[in-house]
């Protein structure tokens, strides 16, 4: 069944519900509000899962929706996903719910206006997934920041304004930078002699075997003549066509920059633990599970595809005699990102009064500077784990935060030392926080292992020196997670409050164990979820390496569905 | 010229037609001064009433005359002493809406105040007549006497309420630096008159043209100094008269004063109708006369711009004030716009005055919140005293909000729409292939960092109103219908153009085209 505009109703849906929520309960019936935004998310995720049916043989962008917005300056209102895309807006709809379900108890004031940002954010997020226009996407880019700083800034913990302005500013000088870029790729696309140069070859990689768009692709590249065009797919085309040199590595930067904010990377990411230990669980889940993968799926999108040549560069720049590229600046912040964040992660489990949540929030930092690596890999494994290990963090990192939440709302603080022994108090919440613990360390059957693992190989074909320094990384994150572990459960009870917790109840549970069985389908199964990443990975791959040796049996693009022309 | 004058009638009927909207304006002017005499104390209201029926007036007229003469663009009158052209007509629409706005929002502002005159509605619109010639001036003279009756009306308007001490001296400051400035302009304007010795702008451009090329010169001129130094000192006279208007660094030391002293109706006009007839003159004399020497003035405006946008966001950091806050984030924007003038390309323009229309309002917006706050007994300009609004007064808190966010220029707002063609401009004029440089590029970099700065403060604005769970003043507001509609007309229009600016753009898109002959480096919007 194919369902018209499927993207543009699961992008605005939530805005339909907020604007119910706001219009039609009172802001008294706080019960009603609860109930009703968390159904509303629920459509929203079933609706969304209709994506499931995007054709993973046939790859490239499908669900194209493309009408007329702004003719004068060449923005039209155009969606579509790929397979990438269509787990991560799954993943978003997913944890709507469970960020909606998990805000019941937390959240005792101002509900009504907490509900509908929730759902405001989420319309923004899941644009930014589906627009298949620059200016689109940017606008949805920057649109998301005013929800949450609003999630941050209200119901957050003590320091809620500190952190929600820090987040605010410093995720805005990133889009700023990234906003001359947009312009100046625009103007590019007016280029009549880049774009000529486009190959065919070229176009038939980005456009995937859909009919529908090879012919949005097309049309793209007509308007561009026309007048120009923010088409991404034409966008990422014209990158093949364009030279080397400043213009292409300053491009990438200022794309680059507004992405490794978000993502993040260090040394951006000192915004992240204040923004996390600020925010209420449900922000904490959405910008950890969604929030950063704008970044990662940027990188993905933008920097990758539409500046080959500056991604895969190892010689651009001498300094003081050492000649290096763009690639290995990017590589060499990855990895640092990944020691530096388990090791901050490590200390808060050290020090005296270690907050859980900003362990968890540093463990962020490393689990996305993996993600980096393996897209800078720019070999299918590489990005393979990379696009996976997206969803993974989005899932495990997300259980992480609603865990320490529900220790939070027991006991009112987060912090390490205050526990001990909980494993004989709450077992229910000891398995599942074991479960995570595991997962996070990338225990094989579980789901980051299949990430992690994809990400290393890929960074080991690579350069194998890559892949040892963020082998050591991993053991480092394995170590204070199970210190954690180790610290919060067993042993005996030596604290009295702790005695009487009681354990998790059953809306608890109703959120906490889709995720175990998701971490445990990807573990166990993971072929269904490689298979709609693995032909977009595939394309961009090509198109970064046009001479990349794909090993025989390779899902290639077919190319038989081109339209002549 | 004066044999002309001497051989046919001082003027005809045609050209009273193409001034019918000024002319309107001050008739309705005039009608207000004896309505205030005429009319008890308590119906003075009608003054504004019959203000903005006046103002309705114009607008239709300006309208038919755009629709009648539409394709005969640009049409001189008296002599070439006035110009209708796009750039003129779309200029005067701001002011018309300014006007508007801000009388909407006095209405309740001067009951608050207890100085409800009808003196005041008279001088808003003579302020408006000012500068609507100001758009559409075509001639030193004219753009002068203009200047100075947009200026007059200012000085009085700004200490208008007698009573209160800042407000006095406020007028005063500004009537003491306005004059110097005016004087500062008027050399610079005696000086260009002597090298091209004429008034008239078109013919000015002409002069500046050949001196620069270095052709011998004829009548008058032939044999004389050399001119181009003498140009030069002409060009930066304008420029420093025109800073201080338009309130750029180093001559903006007025603005935050007179702002914060002035009636919060008046700040509101002085920031967005005055603002938008300086840059309309900025535009004439630059774009226009001086449009040769755009090699000279870019590098000396680029420089004032970058000084401008820093010294505007980061003193605006530290306000407590809310009118003297967004008197520096006035002083910001007047950088901001100087990007279009700079980098005038038809993006520049087309973003000059689509940002001057939006920037209407939403700083008239913000002023207008600012009002409803107020009454006897609590000034309410301090940011401080929106705290809890977002409780007190949801809607009024969300349309705050969205000013703010559009000032700032957040997508989905019209102010994301006119800093993008902004910016817009500076980029294509940095890759312009006969004289593009580096350094726009790096004044984009710099204005545009620097828009993160104006965040900050523009987000405080937000933080009181919702981060708070504290109200300032639990007494419910008190809105008068006008205040009420001006603030929904203000939200609607910073709304539609920022989600849907196709008609908008195009239609400044053909107005401004005017300009881009005029200019040099024209680009095709395609």
């Amino acid at each position: 069944m194919k369902i018209p505009y499927l993207l543009s109703i699961i992008t605005w849906l939530p805005l339909v519900g907020a604007l119910i929520i706001l219009f039609v309960f009172k802001k008294e019936n706080a019960r009603a509000i609860k109930r009703f935004a968390t159904a509303w998310f629920g459509l929203v995720f079933l609706v969304s899962l209709a994506l499931v049916g995007y054709d993973r043989a046939a790859g490239g962008m499908q669900f194209i929706e493309d009408l007329q917005w702004i003719p004068i300056i060449g923005a039209r209102y155009q969606m579509g996903v790929d397979g990438v895309a269509v787990l991560l807006i799954v993943l978003t709809t997913l944890l709507g719910i469970i960020a909606a379900l998990s805000s019941w108890e937390y959240i005792g004031k101002r509900e009504q206006e907490y509900y509908v940002l929730l759902l405001l954010l989420q319309a923004a997020v899941v644009g930014v997934f589906a627009s298949m226009d620059l200016f689109l996407f940017y606008l949805f880019f920057e649109v998301s920041l005013v929800p949450m700083y609003f999630l941050i800034g209200i119901w957050g913990g003590e320091r809620r304004l500190y952190a929600a302005i820090k987040f605010f500013l410093y995720t805005l000088v990133g889009s700023v930078i990234m906003l001359l870029g947009v312009l100046k790729m625009y103007f590019l696309t007016q280029d009549a002699t880049l774009t000529a140069a486009i190959t065919p070859a070229v176009m038939d990689n980005i456009a995937g075997a859909g009919t529908q768009a090879r012919v949005l692709l097309d049309n793209a590249r007509a308007a561009a003549g026309a007048g120009g065009t923010f088409n991404i797919m034409f966008l990422q085309a014209l990158g093949s066509a364009l030279p080397m040199g400043t213009m292409q590595v300053l491009l990438f930067f200022a794309f680059a920059i507004g992405f490794a904010i978000k993502v993040p990377m260090w040394p951006f990411h000192t915004w992240l633990p204040d923004a996390h230990v600020e925010a209420p669980t449900a922000g904490s889940v959405i910008l950890a599970g969604i929030l950063l993968k704008l970044g990662t799926y940027g990188f993905f999108r933008f920097n990758l595809p539409m500046f080959p040549e500056a991604a895969k560069d190892l010689s651009y720049f001498h300094i003081f005699g050492a000649t290096f590229g763009v690639r290995h600046v990017m590589v060499t912040l990855a990895i640092i990102g990944i020691i530096y964040g388990a090791l901050a992660a490590m200390y808060f489990v050290v020090i005296k009064d270690g907050d859980v949540k900003k362990l968890v929030a540093y463990s962020s930092v490393s689990s996305m500077g993996i993600v980096m690596l393996g897209l800078f890999a720019l070999n299918p494994n590489g990005l393979n784990g990379a696009v996976l290990h997206m969803i993974n963090h989005g899932i495990y990192s997300a259980a992480l935060f609603l865990l320490v939440g529900i220790i939070y709302e027991r006991r009112h603080t987060r912090k390490v030392s205050e526990f001990g022994g909980l494993s004989h108090v709450m077992p229910g919440y000891a398995t599942v926080f074991l479960a995570m613990t595991m997962t996070a360390i990338g225990l094989p059957l579980l789901c980051v292992f299949i990430s992690e693992f994809l990400a290393m190989r890929g960074a080991f074909e690579a350069q194998p020196w890559w892949a040892a320094w963020a082998a050591l990384g991993i053991i480092l994150n394995a170590g204070y997670m199970l210190w954690l572990y180790q610290r919060m459960f067993f042993g005996h009870i030596d604290n009295p409050k702790n005695e009487n917790l009681p354990d998790m109840n059953g809306r608890e549970w109703a959120y906490m164990l889709p995720l175990v069985a998701l971490s445990l389908w990807i573990g166990i199964y993971p072929t269904p979820f490689i298979e709609y990443i693995q032909r977009p990975v595939n394309a961009v791959v090509r198109q970064v390496r046009p001479d990349y040796p794909f090993q025989p049996g390779t899902p290639q693009t077919p190319t038989t569905a081109r339209v002549e022309r | 010229m004066l044999l002309q004058a001497n051989t046919t009638a001082l003027f005809s009927v045609r050209d009273l037609q193409l001034i019918a909207p000024e002319l309107i304006l001050t008739l309705s002017a005039c009608v207000v001064l004896v309505l205030e005499v005429i009319l008890p104390r308590r119906e003075r209201k009608w003054t504004a009433y019959f203000s903005l029926a006046g103002i309705a007036l114009a607008a239709v007229s300006l309208f038919l005359l755009w629709q009648t003469n539409r394709d005969n663009l640009p049409l001189d009158a008296f002599y070439g002493m006035v110009r209708i052209d796009g750039f003129g007509l779309v200029f005067k629409t701001i002011f018309l809406l300014a006007a508007a706005l801000t009388v909407a929002i006095s209405l309740r502002y001067l009951d608050v105040e207890g100085e409800q005159r009808g003196e005041y509605y008279a001088l808003i619109l003579f302020a408006t007549v000012g500068m609507m010639f100001l758009a559409c001036g075509y001639d030193l003279i004219s753009l002068y006497i203009s200047l100075e009756l947009m200026a007059l009306t200012f000085y009085v308007l700004v200490g208008f309420t007698k009573r209160d001490r800042r407000s006095n001296e406020a007028g005063m400051k500004y009537f003491l630096l306005g004059a110097f400035s005016s004087g500062v302009l008027l050399y610079g304007m005696s000086l260009l008159f002597g090298i091209a010795g004429s008034t008239n702008l078109g013919d000015i451009s002409q002069s500046v043209t050949s001196i620069l090329s270095g052709a011998p010169l004829e009548g008058a001129l032939a044999g004389g100094l050399p001119l181009r130094p003498m140009l030069l000192l002409a060009m930066i006279a304008l420029a420093a008269g025109l800073f201080f208007k338009i309130a750029a660094v180093p001559f903006h030391m007025w603005a935050p004063d007179a702002y914060e002293g002035a009636p919060t109706s008046v700040t509101a006009f002085l920031s967005t109708g005055s603002k938008a007839a300086s840059f309309a003159l900025f535009a004439r004399i630059f774009l226009e006369a001086l449009g040769g020497m755009r090699a000279d003035w870019a590098p000396l405006l680029g420089l004032v711009a970058a000084i401008t946008i820093m010294v505007g966001n980061w003193a605006a950091v530290t306000q407590v004030n809310a009118k003297r806050l967004l008197a520096y984030s006035s002083i910001s924007n007047a950088g901001y716009l100087l990007l279009g003038v700079i980098a005038a390309n038809e993006y520049g323009y087309i973003g000059l005055v689509v940002y001057l229309f939006v920037y209407t309002l939403m700083n008239i917006g913000a002023f207008g919140v600012i009002i409803s706050l107020r009454r006897r007994g609590l000034v309410g300009d301090n940011v401080d005293d929106l705290t809890g609004l977002g409780q007190k007064a949801p809607g009024m808190a969300l349309m705050m909000t969205i000013f703010m966010l559009s000032l700032g220029g957040l997508p989905l707002t019209g102010g994301f729409i006119g800093k993008w063609f902004l910016f817009g401009g500076l980029l294509q004029r940095a890759a312009d292939p006969a004289d593009g440089k580096d350094w726009y590029l790096w004044l984009a970099i710099w204005a545009i960092l620097n828009t993160v700065v104006s965040f900050f403060y523009y987000v405080r604005f937000i933080r009181v109103m919702y981060l708070g769970d504290g109200v300032a003043d639990a007494r419910p507001l008190s809105l008068s219908p006008a205040l009420r509609a001006a603030l929904v007309v203000a939200v609607v229009g910073v709304i539609v153009i920022g989600v849907y600016p196709q008609p908008f753009i195009k239609l400044a898109q053909t107005l401004v085209s005017s300009l881009s002959d005029a200019a040099s480096g024209a680009f095709a919007l395609r």
